[in-house]
């Protein structure tokens, strides 16, 4: 049991990230601390991506057999597993959405803020109720 | 393709009212060319049908067993010779009372008008079930506006009232098209009908859902949508009571009893006998309703009420006689309940009385109206020498006639509730005219003939009036007895 | 049309619309006349090539083509069948409109500074919008649904005030939504090694048992259903179209919502497909009640709507019910015909609305229906269009909502559902009465206002889509379209 929960380690820590994310999307209510939580989510997804390339901890019990994606004659000839690169190029295009997608969110919040001189979503919620909107 | 054509001529015509808008005297032209042409174009159709020719016409295939088309038949050319001939002389009314009312937004009554009576020709010629719902859709969507016409806070709580009744009814009609499609691959009408036995619990939640979707024959419970829209113009109240709306309704009925289910289905599914007995119910409850009515034209109302289930109740009698009369009854009815309310448009718009306490002495400046008035009054209450009386007639031969089939003391029921809707019709009636002739006139000054205007109106109403007594007299000037005889010998052959 | 030059079309749309994009930034700063201009080419050029590739698809069969030449399942493929190249039609058909229309829109909206950037976003969206309705890749997917999701909610929030924190709602449930997908991807390729769809498809076929795809499915579904304001995670929707300029709601009420809606069903029947689901009944058996529970609230919440762009914005919500309901039985195929052929029926009848709705905020600035007396006096145009909008919104022969509701009653028999068919009816029933309100205070009530007849380049593509509500509704009812209905029916079966 605990054995296997280690094996898969990097999958928890990946899935704990990701409720964390959830969490302070859902709970928070500070525009920015959600902005935050968006952005562990992404974070654990990426680490899930990545720790699906590594072969190794996947196909057989040990961790940490295969080796990077490089050729060299050695690891040929001792019959390595590399690591899959195909979810690292992918994580590296969801890495730049991320980014853009956080640079956005930070535009609008800086025009909230600007707005309303608050990131609060209540206070936010109560001032435009106030303006009749 | 001509059956299509005389469809087709309204929808033109509501056209040319849209471009003219803004010339009265062109856009009332288009109308009443427009009625003419149309009703020149059934009467054709109805010779050419009578002469022996079959006149059908596809447009196109919706799905596979499902085609919108157009198929003339006995049954339809009685509706719509009805709702053409009726459409002259509405529309000739509607020109004297719009103007002399000074309504507003005239184009748009003229649009949806024609595009009502298209609707009124499109049930009356449609092949199937699925073109009839379009059809009957499109109705009640145009006569919304007509109902709302006033603008006012009521006519549109009214108009409200009216879409919720009918847009429901027309989905149950929608469903119960579609489940009729489902089970039998193929909604056309045949006389013969064309459902088979089969489950019984389904067939007959089906004629249930067909009565729901037929809500337009105002029968009880579901009536009071009619009295309601009583708020619009004289003249869309004619419409709504005996040109197209509820016509459609009784229209569906007969459809669905004798050209979908067929009579054998009906009587094995002892159908009639509930139908007989919503008939029944909503004759005489109508007619006591009516009595304490003093709005004038939601009296009116509730008379038509009572004549629609008089019809249905000839159709649910499942014997030939009975189905003439009640397929005629629909023209007569038209006829004579298009008397009436042309009658007190007229007098609304003279005098502006609108309730029955106020008119006493109405017919000393009116006598003309009045007169009129009266004719169609004797005609509610089927007596001769009104059309009326034949309807009457035809529907209790056709209780005798079914008298083996039908069990005695129904029967006995069936005549008890003519005779006493006739009274009742009588007792509500009759008192308008008596204090409209004898009672004295006070405060009622204005003269019939005032303008041009009012000319217009009661000439019109003068023929609804004198036709009443024509189809007393020669019913074969519109070839109902032929149309009616073709349709029953269709249905009822062996 | 030479075969191979067809071929290259549906990546030439995604890239040159890109291209466009990046011009009109480096353009604006030299002309900002020249910025709308561009846009207006490049999507009447997107729309003609579009329609060719359709004309190729349905006469030639399926497009597939290799992104730089790599053989999938390692390249990017592009593949466009009938069902892309319908959606692809409809979407460019409709971003041609809204681009026609958002001119005067904007002019008058949107402070000029902001244009070039504004019509960058706008193209970026339209081209995202496209590479999520051709690609034939899970990831590239992810990929075009960010470049259009992320345009958008910029342009959402371009009005400023009330429509930023609509604008970063959007964002923050959008962003989550395509990370489930991504997860959802993610699981995919740790079962099948691929991220092509035709090949995850083959691979798929023996792994429906497995857990793994099943949740897969799950965060694919609530991921894209985010996405494309599947009822209930719609609550960023009603929002961002109230309160994104008139000119960007018509865009992403026709456009975005199609394309997402499209990819929904693209993942759903095309990777996952039919036998998938009739294994994993549990999931999507939840679809009907969600679809018939979304029918009747939204309609509820529409009807207590004062703002017409809010009212209109739950009658999207309804119409995407009405999407999935028909998907949900698979097995009839006239739900399913129902379904893809409201993308287009909603989107014409919508997009009309939004159009008309657009133009009288133009001319008054009026949002709030209890002032919308006597408007149709004023302008009897603009009024017509939205009155047929709204009737073939509501459903009435003959417009294109009565088709789609004809087609989904039908299917319901074929299934044998009757729950289903009194649930569309009511669906109609409904639909009159909140749009009632509007037609009431439309042509029944007066009041004097100085408003007059919206522009003609907004005119003419809202009257042209109330035309179309008409004229593809009897086309539809013609019966001849049957045999394409067919085909795209078969596409996703």
């Amino acid at each position: 049991m605990i054995e296997e929960f280690l094996e898969h380690y990097n999958y928890w820590t990946s899935v704990l990230i990701i409720f964390i994310g959830l969490y302070t999307i859902f709970a928070k209510n500070n525009l920015l601390k959600k902005l935050l939580g968006l952005s562990l989510v992404q974070t654990g997804i990426f680490l899930f991506f990545i720790s699906l390339g590594d072969i190794g901890s996947l196909q057989t019990l040990g961790i940490g057999e295969a080796t990077p994606p490089i050729i060299w004659e050695e690891a040929e000839k001792r019959g390595y597993l590399y690591v899959n690169p195909l979810p690292h190029v992918l994580i590296l295009t969801g890495i730049v959405v991320a980014a853009a997608t956080t640079c956005v969110a930070l535009a609008l919040l800086i025009r909230i803020y600007k707005e309303y001189k608050t990131l609060e979503e209540d206070e936010i919620i109560e001032m435009e109720v106030e303006r009749g909107e | 393709m001509i059956a299509f054509y005389a469809v087709l001529v309204p929808a033109i015509a509501s056209l040319f009212i849209l471009i003219f808008h803004r010339h009265p005297n062109i856009r009332e032209s288009c109308t009443i060319i427009a009625t003419f042409v149309t009703f020149i174009l059934v009467f054709l159709i109805a010779q050419e049908f009578l002469d022996g020719k079959s006149i059908e016409c596809t447009i196109f295939e919706i799905l596979p067993g499902i085609e919108f088309a157009f198929k003339v038949d006995a049954f339809g050319l009685i509706f719509a010779l009805t709702s053409s001939s009726l459409w002259i002389l509405v529309s000739l009314y509607s020109i004297g009372y719009m103007r002399a009312l000074k309504e507003h937004a005239q184009t748009r009554y003229y649009f949806c008008f024609a595009i009502s009576i298209m609707s009124a020709l499109g049930i009356a010629f449609s092949e199937n079930l699925i073109t009839l719902f379009i059809f009957y859709e499109t109705l009640t969507i145009v006569t919304y506006p007509l109902v709302s016409h006033e603008e006012s806070e009521e006519a549109l709580v009214a108009g409200r009232k009216y879409l919720l009744y009918l847009m429901t009814s027309g989905s149950f009609l929608l469903a119960a098209s579609l489940i009729t499609y489902a089970i039998t691959g193929t909604t056309d009408f045949k006389p013969g009908g064309i459902l088979n036995p089969m489950d019984e619990v389904l067939l007959k939640i089906l004629f249930f859902f067909y009565i729901l979707g037929f809500m337009k024959a105002a029968y009880m419970p579901f009536h009071s949508w009619l009295p309601t829209a009583m708020i619009a113009p004289t003249p869309v109240s004619a419409l709504l009571h005996a040109v197209a709306v509820v016509k459609a309704g009784v229209f569906g009925i007969i459809r669905v009893v004798c050209y979908i289910y067929g009579i054998d289905l009906i009587k094995y599914l002892n159908l009639d006998l509930i139908l007989a007995v919503l008939a029944s119910f909503t004759v005489i409850v109508a007619n006591l309703l009516a009595i304490g009515e003093d709005n004038f034209k939601r009296r009116l109302a509730y008379s038509t009420i009572n004549q629609l289930s008089f019809i249905i109740l000839g159709a649910s009698l499942l014997s030939p006689l009975a189905l003439m009369g009640a397929m005629m009854h629909i023209t007569f009815h038209g006829y004579m309940k298009i008397t009436l309310f042309l009658c007190a448009g007229a007098i609304a718009v003279v005098t502006g009385k609108k309730l029955v306490s106020e008119l006493s002495g109405v017919g000393k400046v009116m006598p003309i109206t009045m007169i009129a008035f009266t004719i169609g009054a004797i005609g509610m209450a089927g007596l001769p020498p009104t059309a009326g009386f034949l309807g009457k007639l035809y529907i209790c031969l056709g209780a005798v006639q079914s008298a083996e089939t039908f069990a005695q003391p129904l029967l006995l029921s069936v005549i008890l509730v003519v005779i006493i809707a006739s009274i009742l019709d009588i007792i509500y009636l009759l008192p308008i005219v008596i204090s409209a002739f004898f009672e004295g006139s006070e405060g009622v000054k204005r003269e019939e003939f005032r303008d041009v205007l009012c000319l217009f109106m009661v000439v019109s109403l003068s023929i609804t009036a004198i036709f009443s007594i024509l189809l007393f007299i020669y019913p074969s000037v519109l070839l109902l007895p032929e149309l009616a005889e073709v349709a029953a010998n269709e249905v009822f052959k062996k | 049309m030479n075969d191979i030059a067809v071929h290259q079309f549906p990546v030439l749309i995604v890239t040159t619309g890109v291209f466009s994009a990046l011009t009109i930034l480096v353009v604006g700063l030299f002309n900002r006349k020249l910025c709308y201009y561009i846009v207006l080419f490049t999507t009447t050029f997107h729309f003609v090539l579009s329609i060719l590739t359709l004309n190729h698809v349905l006469t030639k069969g399926r497009i597939q083509y290799w992104l730089g030449g790599w053989r999938p399942p390692w390249g990017i493929e592009y593949v466009v069948d009938e069902l892309n190249a319908y959606v692809l039609v409809v979407i460019l058909f409709l971003s041609f409109l809204g681009i026609v229309y958002s001119k005067r829109s904007v002019e008058k909206e949107i402070d000029e500074r902001k244009h070039p950037t504004f019509y960058t976003l706008m193209q970026l969206l339209i081209a995202g919008c496209c590479g999520v309705v051709v690609t034939g890749d899970v990831f590239n997917l992810f990929v075009l649904a960010e470049v259009a999701s992320l345009s958008t909610y910029a342009l959402v929030a371009v009005a400023g005030g009330r429509a930023l924190r609509a604008s970063y709602n959007y964002l923050i449930l959008g962003s989550l939504g395509i990370c489930f997908y991504l997860l959802g991807i993610g699981f995919l390729y740790a079962v099948t090694g691929t991220l092509n769809m035709i090949d995850m498809k083959i691979l798929l076929q023996n792994l429906y048992y497995n857990k793994m795809v099943q949740v897969a499915f799950v965060l694919v579904l609530v991921g894209l259903g985010i996405k494309a304001a599947v009822f209930p995670l719609h609550t960023w929707q009603p929002d961002a179209y109230t309160y994104a300029p008139s000119a960007v709601t018509l865009i992403m009420s026709t456009v975005v919502a199609k394309a997402f809606i499209y990819a929904l069903i693209r993942l759903v029947f095309s990777v996952f497909t039919i036998d998938f689901l009739k294994i994993y009944v549990d999931a999507w058996s939840l679809i009907p009640v969600i679809s018939a529970v979304a029918i009747v609230v939204a309609s509820i919440l529409a009807y207590r709507q004062n703002d017409i762009k809010r009212m209109l914005a739950y009658s999207s919500v309804v119409n995407i019910a009405y999407i999935t309901l028909g998907i949900s039985y698979f097995t009839s195929h006239w739900s399913l015909s129902g379904a893809l052929v409201n993308i287009l029926n909603h989107a014409i009848a919508k997009g009309c609305a939004f159009a008309a709705v657009g133009a009288i905020i133009y001319k008054t600035g009026i949002k709030d229906i209890r002032n919308y007396a006597g408007l149709a006096k004023k302008m009897p145009y603009t009024s017509a269009a939205l009155l047929i909008a709204m009737l073939s919104l509501i459903g009435l022969p003959p417009s294109v909502g009565f088709v789609t509701k004809f087609y989904l009653a039908i299917g319901s028999l074929e299934v044998q559902n009757y729950l289903m068919l009194a649930i569309i009816l009511l669906g109609t029933l409904l639909t009159l009465a909140y749009f009632l309100k509007v037609i009431e205070e439309l042509y029944f009530k007066h009041s004097e206002n100085n408003a007059e007849e919206a522009p003609l380049s907004m005119l003419a593509p809202t009257m042209f889509l109330a035309i179309l509500c008409l004229a593809f509704g009897v086309y539809w009812l013609t019966g001849i379209p049957l045999d394409f209905v067919e085909k795209l029916v078969t596409v996703i079966r």
